[in-house]
């Protein structure tokens, strides 16, 4: 366990020498490698944000329970302890036909009801929704409608539907464009500067295996060397999206603000941010596992 | 304890090598393998670490059939193999130290240890002092009395030497049979190709004379 621990650190030793001692070749690997994690990793990013603006905008539409206006106060009760049991909602309030009478002469439309004695307007619970599934509210819908009392359940899932569809579009699109372009990139860069690492210590390897070599010592540096540069990249990515959400937070929220709507961008917090580094990490050792297996049958 | 048991090998180039060798070197043995140039005493060598393999035929040593070993096996086989080639492999951008260092970093010697093998190995070739050079600054006869030097670090029970006085001065190369003679008498197996036989020839070692491939004299 020792004799492998100290092979390790020397792999490791030997893979920071090399690393450093070539710091341009290091520097522009490195960036190009982080520029091509940054489309992934800020993918990632925005999709958390995408799905919290998802949750948050499907939260607003409401559905109108309009009573019968034959209804008596024991099934208005029975709608009022129905809704109160049902967990999908996030809260509901009820509207009386003479506040909903108020209301609308408030509004400037009273002259829309000049000629009519009586209040046509019906009692009205409104209801918000809890979750972003039309699906389940579709079944809510159905399943109120049913109630004894209720003539008409108003709801726009259309809407809802469009909008859900829009953001599942935005973010796998996002997610499918970062990985479809970030991670070729990195894998070519790894197999560039690995392929060029292998090539410049042609001649240790070759010695290395006249000495006795195994080839897993062989390759041992090369896979630190991958993890080392991978790990530098997912820093470089990390800065890059850090940088990018700070510079994008105010000119986005104008946007949403335009619309009306709350967009907020979110840095990557200490866990998205490990994560970040870790998976970069892994790609890098995976990367140089599969060159390293590759070019060094050359020798 | 080597054998070689008819052993041929012919390049993919169609070139013959050796044809039909057969010869047994006892441990401790000393012998020197002559020829013309091209008759196949590089090759017979490289045989022995599995660098090459036979066409045909059987290489053991030590009881192991190299001919058959399997790839993954071939590292620990050259672990208890001296090699000094031709050419003498030393890492340019690697001191002295560091180049002895290396085969025992493959083997998995602790630090300590390591140091006091690199500290005999220099002595025993006389490079006490050069550690911290670099080959590029070290004199013909020196690059090879450093390969010697990690050669035998590991305290290999065959040493191989392949022309290893070779564009040296007659002193150099003096030395260098010395030293080859000094491990041979230290209980080393040493087999060395060479041309110059009178190096070798005060201490009556056993010769092999290849032409053409062929073994015409043991």
């Amino acid at each position: 366990m020792r004799n492998w621990l100290t092979l390790h650190l020397r792999a490791f030793a030997y893979a920071l020498r090399r690393l450093f001692g070539q710091p341009f070749g290091t520097l522009l690997s490195v960036l190009v490698m982080g520029a091509a994690l940054t489309l992934p990793a800020g993918g990632y990013i925005l999709r958390n944000d995408i799905a919290t603006l998802m949750h948050g905008m499907s939260s607003k539409p409401e559905i109108s329970l309009f009573l019968d206006n034959e209804a008596d106060s024991a099934q208005a009760d029975a709608i009022r302890r129905g809704l109160q049991d049902e967990p999908q909602l996030a809260s509901f309030r009820f509207v009386s036909r003479d506040e909903a009478l108020k209301q609308l002469k408030g509004s400037g439309l009273g002259d829309v009801l000049g000629g009519i004695d009586t209040n046509p307007l019906p009692d009205t619970f409104i209801v918000t929704l809890r979750g972003n599934d039309p699906k389940r509210f579709e079944a809510l819908l159905a399943k109120m409608q049913s109630w004894p009392g209720v003539v008409h359940v108003k709801y726009d899932s259309a809407w809802v539907k469009r909008l859900a569809a829009l953001f599942e579009l935005a973010r796998v699109t996002a997610l499918g464009l970062s990985v479809l372009l970030g991670l070729p990139l990195l894998a070519v860069t790894l197999n560039t500067a690995v392929r060029l690492q292998i090539l410049a210590q042609k001649d240790e390897i070759e010695v290395s295996r006249l000495l006795g070599a195994t080839n897993r010592f062989i390759r041992r540096p090369f896979y630190w060397f991958g993890v080392l540069q991978g790990t530098l990249s997912g820093l470089v990515a990390l800065a890059a999206v850090w940088a990018g959400t700070h510079a994008l937070a105010i000119p986005v929220v104008k946007v949403g603000e335009t619309y009306g709507i709350k967009i907020a961008l979110s840095s990557p917090n200490w866990k998205e941010s490990l994560a970040i580094v870790a998976i970069a990490a892994a790609l890098g050792w995976l990367g140089t596992a599969v060159s390293v297996r590759r070019h060094l049958g050359w020798f | 304890m080597i054998i070689f048991d008819s052993v041929t090998k012919r390049y993919p180039n169609g070139c013959m090598a050796l044809d039909e060798v057969s010869f047994r070197v006892e441990p401790d043995e000393l012998v020197v393998i002559s020829g013309h140039t091209g008759a196949g005493k590089s090759t017979l060598l490289k045989l022995i670490p599995a660098i090459e393999r036979p066409t045909s035929g059987m290489v053991q040593i030590n009881e192991q059939n190299v001919s058959r070993m399997p790839k993954r096996a071939v590292p620990y086989l050259r672990r208890n193999i001296g090699l000094v080639m031709q050419e003498n492999h030393l890492l340019p951008d690697r001191s002295v130290y560091d180049n002895i260092l290396l085969p025992l970093i493959i083997n998995g010697h602790p630090q300590k240890e390591a140091a006091k093998r690199v500290g005999a190995a220099l002595d025993l070739v006389g490079l006490s002092g050069r550690e911290k050079d670099f080959p590029t600054g070290l004199s013909g006869g020196e690059q090879r009395r450093l390969a010697i030097a990690r050669a035998s670090v590991n305290r290999p029970s065959v040493l191989i030497a392949d022309d290893p006085t070779a564009h040296l001065s007659p002193a150099y190369a003096s030395e260098i049979a010395g030293i080859l003679r000094s491990f041979n008498s230290a209980g080393v197996t040493v087999l060395v190709a060479t041309h110059d036989i009178a190096l070798f020839g005060h201490w009556s070692p056993r010769q092999i004379v290849l032409d053409h491939g062929r073994l015409v004299e043991q």
